[in-house]
Order: C-alpha cells, then structure tokens, then sequence
C-alpha cells in the first residue's frame, strides 16, 4: 500500500479488492463493480459535499499564526453555522505531516481568532487542549461567505498539491456538511450509476457529516470519529428495509445506518463501531484502502476476523492498491 | 399562507440582477419559491436581495471556474438543496456586434466562458443535489436561456450564436444523459427582449417592439409548473 499522491479524485482505472466472508479474495476494476453485486442489491453512499473546512489566520493573544481544521457541528442545518468544534494546528500547512507540524498557543475560553474575514470565540477547550469548541461571529450568510471564500479543503502531507474544491467534492455531492470528503463516494460516477441501475441493483443517499480522518496527534486520533450528525431520507429507510443486502459505500454510511437503527430522520452519530460492534443494517462495505491503526480500520473488524484482514491487507500490500482517500478500494463483506 | 405550486421550490438563477433574471427573480420569489440568484456585482446582488427580502443573492461570475463551487456550496447551503437550475446570464460578446471576421479571439471566449462553460461547470458542480432532489421526489430540472441566434445564422451575432447554438445542444444531450438519473434539461427561447443585454447589441431598437422580460419569466414559471405537476402525477407523492 502506498499512498495515492496525485488529486486524482476518480481515476478511471481505479481497482477493487472484493474479499468475501470466507476470506477469497478477487481484484477487479472499479468499472466491474456491477458484476461484484447482485440484483436486490441496494448500495447506499453519502452525498455530503465538502466544505473547505481548513482556515488559516491569527491568534489574537499571542499573535501566532494558526489553523483551524473545522471537525464537527451538532447539526446538518445549514442556517445553525456558528458553533463548530474545531482542532487547532500551529504555524506551517498541509506540506508538514500533522504529526511534525507546530504546537498551536495554548488557548483559554474567551480567545478570539481573526480567520481572514471570518471571527471566532473560543468557547470551551474540550480535554485536550487542541480540541476546542468556537463561535463564529454574524448571520449565518456571513459565516458561509467566509467559509466559501477563506477556506481551503483540508488536506494532508501525502499530496503536496493544493487540493481545490472539485477535487473533494464527490459526483454525488449534495450537501455541504462534510469536514472532509466522504472519499469512498469517489469511486461512483454517473456511468457506473447507470450500470448499476440496469442490473437491478438499487442506489440510495444519505447524508453524513464526515469529520477529521487524523490529527497526527496519538490523544486526539484516539477520540476519532467524533459525533457526526446525519441526515437518512425516508424513501433511503424503505430502501434500506427492502434490500437484500445493503452495502455501505463508506465508513460514514456505515456508522449512520447502523446509529439509525432503520429510522429515516436526523441523528448525531456517537458510537464507535470496532471488533466488538454486531452490525444490524450493514451486509457489506466499499471502502478506501486504510491503514492498520487508523479509525477507519478499526471499523472494518466489525465486518470480519482479524486473520480475513491479515489475508487482505497481504494481497493489497502485494498487488500494490493505492491507499488514502484518492486510492482504491475494498469491498468487504460481512462474516 | 402560499398555496403557489411553485411554493417551496428551490430554484437558482444566473444573471439574477438585470433583465430576464431580475424578472425571474421577482416571480419565483412572488410564488412563494425558494430562490438563489448569482451575479457578478455586489453592490447590484444586495440591492435586488434587499428588494425581495427571503431571497439569497450571491456574488460571483459564472464564467470564473475558481468561482463554480465556491457559488455551488453558497447556493446549496442557502437552499438546503435544489430542485430548479435556470442558466440565464449571459454575456454577447463583442461589444458593439462584430462580423465574425472582426471578433477578437478574446470576445469569443468570453462568449463561451460565459454561456458555455459556465453553465456545463454549474450544472456539473450541483448534479447531486438535483438527483438528490429527483430521488426524493422532487422535480429536478435544468432551464438553459438560449436565443435564436443560435438556431439562425444573423450575420454580427457569431459569437453570442455560436455559443448559444452550443448551449442548445449542450442542453439537448444532458437531457438524454440525464433523464435516467431522474434530471430534465430543457432549453427556453425568450425571443427579443427588452434587456440590458439587447440594448448592448442592438441600440437603437423600439422597445414597443420588444417582449417585456416579466412576459418571458412568467412563461418559464408556467414551464416550472408544468413540470411539477408532471413529476407530482408519475411520483404520486407531492413534490414540495
């Protein structure tokens, strides 16, 4: 596995690893994923656009340059933009791995930051002191225009371009509530979507506000994910109820279905789902290549045994499948 | 109470400030529907939101493909998603009109930018939230302003017919890509206004000659509405 280095969002010649629950696995190009599923087969992905979420400015204390990574608000509403939670990072960028970057200023309750046009408080520094929770100053229009003009997609050290906001944005993509790109949608494209219907195979959305894949701190990445909010339509519930088997394109949809129990309506997503989750709504995953120890990999040990995970990150290793949001991918079913 | 058909429609129009688009702004926003409109002024955009207040008006230049998302996540966040994409600015090209022989390279690609490339870029960037909108039920469809210079060869309107011949087609090909997807794409005629826009080509016009821009927006209101209704009887749901 090597990192994907190129804002190659949709690359036509992307692969999937398709492990069954018996551990077999078989490789083939993304346009074969028709010929992986079945007819009554209902894929469901998330169609939360990205927002650029990462927004440099001041400490207004200290004077020291910062960036702020937005993480996490308690709804989908799109007129409730001022309170977000928010980790902070020091001087320097996206080029520096999160883990070598600056230590931010210390920050207390009360503290301003100037982001470009954008205001914010520091409300409440959340047990660590980079997590905090901020409020943004002006009518949610204004906090918008701000967060569309200042802001840039976060981004990490494994691609060095600066990313635009069509690189992480989905086909897909609907509503702006992601931190960041719910990347597994990148393997979709409206062609594929055609295939897919033609087989009898059904495709259905909700909405999921993807928050922060790694902070590059070991204290913060272990309280990842936070809460996500969500949104799942009623006529994506039926889907749901009505399906052979369901297959969560992502980790997000995934943690939305199986929090959602089968409703269709809003909900804050706050459990973890790990070796011990017995998973209800799920029967299948299409999701990044991920590495052993980050969040999103300890997910997919609810779909199987670790030694099917050995099998299969051996045969990734092997093959040489791209990893990280712009790489490839897997399709794991569920033992 | 609003009991418009057109009520809760969330629709966006380009080139919302002047002419046909100020028009539809002000009856979309008369019928009770959600509406964004892009312009390139700011100063105009916050005039005419003042003007009808419930309205988000959002400056940006379509033609500008930095501005495309940048104006797609202020519009979906400002709707809460979207049902109608009316592609109405427009820019004529050369100002005053040119044979095509004495067009600068320059004009006519502003004249794509604008009435080309901008609209493909826009309806790309918001295709998912009018699927979305589709699979909810909703009606879901793109209007592209077009003229008939782009169907008849007016000697002086090259550039301005050229790519408005393209957003024609342009438009005629999404609706066969796109009707799967639950997406209509149609392409709307206006004929000669009286516009910002006519008065740049043709200057010395009678007006009493030309079709009020209120005229025309109420037209595409009676099309929105056809359509609706259409997408209600098939869906059996209601769309709003």
């Amino acid at each position: 596995m090597h990192a994907a280095t190129a804002p190659a969002p949709r690359r036509p010649d992307a692969r999937i690893l398709a492990v069954g629950s018996d551990g077999r696995t078989r490789t083939v190009p993304r346009t074969a994923l028709p010929d992986l599923l079945r007819p009554g087969d209902l894929l469901v992905a998330n169609d939360a656009a990205t927002i650029p979420a990462s927004l440099r400015g001041i400490h207004r204390g200290t004077g020291a340059t910062v960036e702020v990574r937005l993480a996490g608000r308690r709804s989908l509403a799109f007129d409730d933009v001022r309170g977000f939670t928010a980790v902070l990072f020091g001087a320097g960028d996206h080029r520096t791995p999160t883990e070598l970057r600056p230590l931010p200023p210390l920050v207390a309750p009360g503290d301003a930051l100037d982001l470009g046009p954008l205001r914010a408080t520091v409300l409440e520094v959340l047990g660590h002191p980079r997590l905090l929770r901020l409020r943004f100053e002006g009518p949610a229009a204004q906090v918008w225009d701000g967060i569309a003009r200042h802001g840039r997609p976060i981004q990490y050290a494994y691609v060095p371009e600066p990313l635009a906001l069509w690189d992480v944005w989905t086909r897909i993509a609907a509503h702006p509530v992601a931190f960041e790109a719910p990347s597994a949608g990148f393997l979709l494209d409206w062609e594929l979507l055609g295939h897919l219907a033609g087989r009898g195979i059904g495709f259905a959305t909700l909405t999921h506000a993807a928050g922060l894949s790694s902070t590059g701190d070991p204290a913060l990445d272990a309280r990842l994910p936070l809460d996500e909010a969500y949104f799942i339509p009623e006529a994506t519930a039926r889907a749901v109820a009505a399906a052979q088997r369901v297959v969560a394109v992502g980790t997000t949809v995934t943690r939305a279905l199986e929090h959602a129990g089968g409703r269709s309506g809003h909900g804050l997503a706050t459990q973890r789902i790990g070796p011990g989750t017995r998973l209800r709504a799920v029967d299948a995953i299409l999701t990044g290549v991920h590495a052993p120890g980050e969040s999103h990999f300890a997910l997919l040990r609810a779909f199987a045994r670790d030694p099917v995970l050995e099998g299969m990150n051996a045969t990734l290793e092997r093959e040489g499948f791209r990893s990280h949001e712009f790489g490839e991918a897997v399709l794991l079913y569920r033992s | 109470m609003n009991h418009s058909p057109l009520s809760g429609l969330r629709v966006a129009v380009t080139g919302g400030t002047s002419g046909l688009g100020l028009a539809l702004v002000e009856a979309l926003h008369r019928a009770g529907a959600a509406v964004a409109f892009v312009a390139r002024r700011a100063d105009r955009v916050a005039a005419v939101a003042a003007r009808f207040p419930g309205t988000h008006g959002l400056a940006g230049d379509v033609s500008v493909k930095e501005d495309t998302h940048r104006l797609a996540l202020r519009i979906l966040a400002a709707l809460g998603g979207l049902d109608v994409l009316i592609h109405n600015a427009s820019s004529l090209g050369p100002v005053p009109l040119a044979p095509l022989a004495d067009t600068d390279c320059e004009a006519l690609e502003e004249a794509l930018a604008t009435n080309l490339l901008g609209p493909f870029r826009l309806t790309k960037a918001l295709l998912g939230a009018l699927t979305a909108a589709a699979r909810e039920g909703r009606p879901a469809l793109v209007i592209h302003v077009v003229s008939d210079a782009g169907a008849v060869a007016y000697p002086g309107w090259g550039a301005y017919g050229a790519s408005k011949a393209a957003l024609w087609h342009l438009s005629r090909i999404w609706d066969e890509e796109l009707r799967p997807h639950g997406v209509r794409s149609l392409a709307f005629d206006p004929g000669d206004m009286d516009t910002p826009l006519h008065a740049l080509a043709v200057p010395d016009a009678d007006p009493a000659t030309l079709e009020r821009p209120e005229r025309s927006a109420s037209r595409i209101l009676a099309l929105l509405e056809e359509h609706a209704h259409a997408r209600r009887d098939r869906a059996g749901t209601p769309a709003a």
